[in-house]
């Protein structure tokens, strides 16, 4: 099959149990062109792309490439096309290398063995040429989240795909690489690959797409050029309704310390100091923000405090008393609340049903079970009432969690931490992968905790969030303080230099 | 609800017909023995449900099988692989009958609920053994629960021939392997004049509601369930993870140990040589043909109790080889597991449902 000129899907239906997930939705793209698909969480985009990768047999419609219907029924069959997809939650394997990972998607000439050292020779190549800097003979486990963005580009690359599905690739990635890859898209577009791009990050659509088709509840509502259209106009085609993100208004005055860090020094997985000599102060009723590019060990301060990171010195007072090193039950019982940066595998159990992830941290309570008995009446009509009032996008309270849109995933772990009232609340990239309606909720939500005197601790790396929300803003830097700056003097510009490492007035 | 019917009809063919394929295979197996297929299948098949001797066997099968299953779909629910049913079980009858004979003098009421204790505990330290080598030493439990198997079928032996024997097998000079009877103030009530069927079975049924209970509605199995989904999660939640592995390994071997004393209790009234009968590792196959659910197991241990006192009927008719009738049943187990897999698969319980309702 020749290259790709045009790719369109056609009256695309797919449902799910309790969903219609996708209704008759049609597509179009070229090639050297990128077309932007939005829409808020759970509005259908991963189930179309999905369905386009052969992952997911639609119900009804089809799909035309150059014109001629093609059958995809299998993610290789569409490789063979030369449709790669990159998807939201990646799909390597964590214990294989590089090579062995891109090797799993190739039809060798034998059944019995296979040419690593080619594959490997073929992704260095393929590496040097798209700027990637990849060792193919690193294990993914070895790699940060970025690289294995990378990766997953390079086995795309690797079956000469011209049509590339992106599903939310910058949602993790440091403004620093979304920078990269967005030149890198450039490049490749000029080259003639047409690109399908998904994001919740209007700024980027707007700077990187050439169209944009919005879903909304599985359906097409609006499709334009990009530069017949700007920011808010989306937004509001997205959620069907204007949205304007709240920001924080000035306190001058600001409760006792609640949480409060004294040289605290930490290793990471690899036995490497992650922190080094944290001191830090989260008083009641603010919103202290960590700035800092990715891997400077944010991830470690916030599991420290919530103790699932052992220190080795110094000392974390939570309400007077310190909690280093005590157990994670001891601490969420004292009031700690936790919105981890990994939210499918640590923020909530895949496997359980929605109800289930709701009450991860409240089944030992009371009214949630007696002694030792779950109230399921109670746990029910608590889940029911959480799911509206968070407007959880789910079939049901009993659906596995897994089974969510990314951004409804979220939903559920901001509505247990929030709900559960803690003095103090550790929010690690909260909007990450959340659309711009519930981007809003979540920043008001935040903001009324914060008025209700709750503790915030806001790691993240939107600058535009951290400076809307915060009341100071402490960047962080090779595992230590860099500086704590106000809110009110921060400029993007200032964070920016800090957050590489550059204190002003020090050389 | 005419789609429901639909369904059920539509399972049950499935399993029909993929029993049909296994015995058809096995009567091949047969045709080379030199027997003739429809009296062996005969014997198998319809003589076991045909009598209430058959039916009173299969039950005393399904027992242990019930409590071994139920105990290895506990341990897969904190995804630990179970495969020392077979020690915790001998280990588990020993200890019964060690209590048994030492404490003759009690009422029924209470020997009946020590003797089962007793067995719980060595079943379920060894189950424990495995989950604390796991939780704390990163040892692969398969690895450890088989070679926990191998010990304890030493001490066993050792304990039924030595320090535990029959005092009367020493005076009379024959040594058979096996201790003393239990004392009849610890023994399962008979169900039926001149059968075997016991009281163990609602005993049984009563454990498999009770870990139903533990499992789905309790803070405990909430966290137990929670450790097997997503340890990361688990932990996240506050749950001890490793304390949990545990106590998931020693509830295994614990209902093993069971199985053990009700063997001793209800079926020969002592510990002897070969009590254990495979149900360790037959235990396995129920648990997931019951779909590692302990309701779902009650069912799949009535059936393989059924298939394994017919496997013994067929090999009296036909007098074949023992190791003709194993592979003969299997094929059975291999094709009822496989069809499960047809029916718990999406993608092929469409294919097939959709062939099944165009014929109908
Ligand atoms: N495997 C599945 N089983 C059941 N329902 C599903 C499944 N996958 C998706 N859904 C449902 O289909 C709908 C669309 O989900 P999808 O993942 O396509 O949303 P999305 O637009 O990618 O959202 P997000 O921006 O949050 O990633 C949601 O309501 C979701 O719950
Ligand atoms: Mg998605």
């Amino acid at each position: 099959m020749g290259k790709i000129q045009s790719m369109e899907m056609v009256d695309i239906t797919k449902t799910f149990p309790g969903v219609i997930a996708n209704k008759d939705v049609n597509l179009k793209v070229e090639s050297g062109e990128v077309l932007a698909l939005l829409g808020e969480n759970g509005a259908g985009k991963t189930t179309l792309m999905n369905i386009l990768y052969g992952l997911y047999k639609p119900n009804g419609g089809k799909v035309l490439i150059n014109g001629k219907e093609v059958n995809i029924d299998s993610p290789q069959k569409a490789l063979e096309l030369g449709i790669g997809m990159v998807h939201q939650h990646f799909m390597l394997v964590p214990s294989l290398t590089v090579t062995e990972n891109v090797a799993l998607g190739i039809k060798f000439k034998s059944k019995f063995s296979m040419n690593l050292d080619r594959v490997a020779e073929k992704i260095k190549k393929l590496s040097e040429l798209h700027n990637m800097n990849i060792n193919p003979n690193l294990l993914i486990s070895d790699l940060s989240v970025g690289e294995r963005q990378k990766v997953e580009i390079i086995k795309a690359l690797y079956h000469e795909a011209n049509l590339l599905v992106l599903d939310e690739p910058t949602a993790a990635l440091t403004p620093q690489e979304t920078d990269q890859l967005i030149k890198w898209l450039r490049s490749v577009i000029g080259e003639g690959m047409g690109v399908i791009f998904i994001s919740h990050k209007l700024n980027e659509v707007m700077e990187v797409s050439d169209r944009v088709e919005v879903l909304r509840n599985g359906e097409n509502v609006y499709s334009t050029k990009t530069s017949e259209t700007n920011i808010d106009e989306l937004a509001r085609n997205m959620a069907g309704r204007d949205v304007k993100l709240p920001t924080a208004e000035r306190k001058s005055k600001y409760g006792e310390d609640i949480v409060n860090l004294k040289d605290v020094w930490a290793k990471n997985e690899r036995g490497i100091d992650a922190l080094r000599g944290i001191n830090l102060n989260i008083r009641k009723g603010e919103i202290l923000g960590i700035a800092g590019v990715s891997g400077n060990g944010q991830k470690e301060l916030a599991e420290a405090i919530a103790g699932l990171q052992k220190i080795y010195k110094g000392e974390i007072r939570f309400k007077g008393e310190n909690i280093a090193n005590k157990s994670v039950q001891q601490i969420i019982d004292k009031g700690m609340g936790f919105v981890p940066e990994d939210r499918l595998h640590m923020g909530t159990i895949p496997g359980f049903k929605v109800k289930e992830n709701m009450i991860l941290k409240d089944y030992l309570r009371d009214p949630f079970s007696k002694i030792f008995l779950l109230d399921r009446t109670y746990i029910n009509d608590y889940c029911k009432s959480t799911v509206d009032e968070y407007d959880v996008r789910c079939p049901n309270i009993n659906t596995p969690t897994h089974a969510l849109s990314g951004g409804n995933i979220q939903k559920v772990i901001l509505s247990r931490e929030l709900k559960r009232n803690p003095d103090a609340l550790i929010a690690s990239y909260p909007i990450r992968g959340v659309d711009i309606a519930s981007v809003q909720y979540i920043h008001e939500k935040l903001l009324e905790a914060r008025d209700n005197d709750m503790a915030i601790l806001l790691i993240t790396e939107e600058l535009d969030e951290l400076i809307n929300l915060s009341d100071r803003i402490a960047v962080i830097y090779e595992g230590q303080i860099l500086d704590i700056i106000d809110a009110k003097e921060a400029d993007k510009s200032r964070l920016g230099l800090l957050m590489a490492g550059v204190k002003e007035g020090v050389s | 609800m005419k789609n429901n019917l639909k369904e059920i009809l539509f399972n049950i063919a499935v399993l029909l017909g993929s029993f049909i394929i296994a015995l058809f295979l096995g009567s091949i197996i047969l045709l080379i023995a030199g027997v003739n297929p429809l009296v062996a299948y005969h014997a198998m098949i319809i003589r076991p449900v045909s009598n209430i001797y058959g039916l009173s066997e299969a039950v005393v099968r399904a027992i242990p099988l019930m409590m071994v299953g139920i105990g290895i779909s506990i341990a897969f629910r904190s995804k630990m692989i179970n495969i020392g049913g077979e020690g915790q079980i001998q280990l588990g009858a020993i200890a019964a009958g060690a209590a048994a004979l030492a404490l003759p003098g009690l009422p029924k009421v209470i020997l009946i609920p020590v003797v089962i204790l007793a067995g719980f505990t060595a079943g379920g330290i060894w189950g424990g053994i495995a989950g604390w080598m796991k939780a704390k030493l990163s040892v692969n439990e398969v690895l450890s629960t088989v070679m926990l198997n191998y010990i304890a079928f030493q001490i066993y032996l050792y304990l039924i021939r030595g320090p535990l024997i029959d005092p009367s097998e020493l005076a009379w000079g024959t040594g058979v392997p096996q201790t003393a009877r239990m004392p009849d103030s610890s023994i399962f009530q008979r169900l039926i004049q001149g059968q075997r069927i016991h009281s163990g079975i609602f005993i049984a049924i009563i454990i498999a509601f009770l870990v139903y209970f533990l499992l789905w509605r309790t803070t405990f199995g909430f966290r137990l369930r929670a450790v097997g989904e997503e340890p990361k999660a688990a932990n996240y939640a506050g749950v001890k993870v490793d304390k949990y592995l545990v106590l998931a390994m020693i509830l295994s071997g614990g209902l093993a140990g069971i199985a053990g004393s009700i063997e001793v209790i209800g079926v020969h009234h002592r510990v002897l040589e070969g009590l254990s009968a495979n149900y360790g590792f037959s235990g396995i196959v129920v648990a997931l043909f019951g779909r590692l659910h302990p309701l779902g197991v009650i069912p799949a241990s009535f059936f393989f109790g059924l298939l394994l006192i017919g496997a013994e009927m067929m090999q009296r008719a036909v007098d074949i080889p023992s190791a003709l009738v194993i592979s003969i049943q299997g094929l059975v187990i291999l094709a009822v597991v496989s069809s499960n897999l047809i029916l718990e698969n999406p993608k092929y319980r469409k294919k097939f449902l959709s062939f099944f309702v165009q014929k109908l």
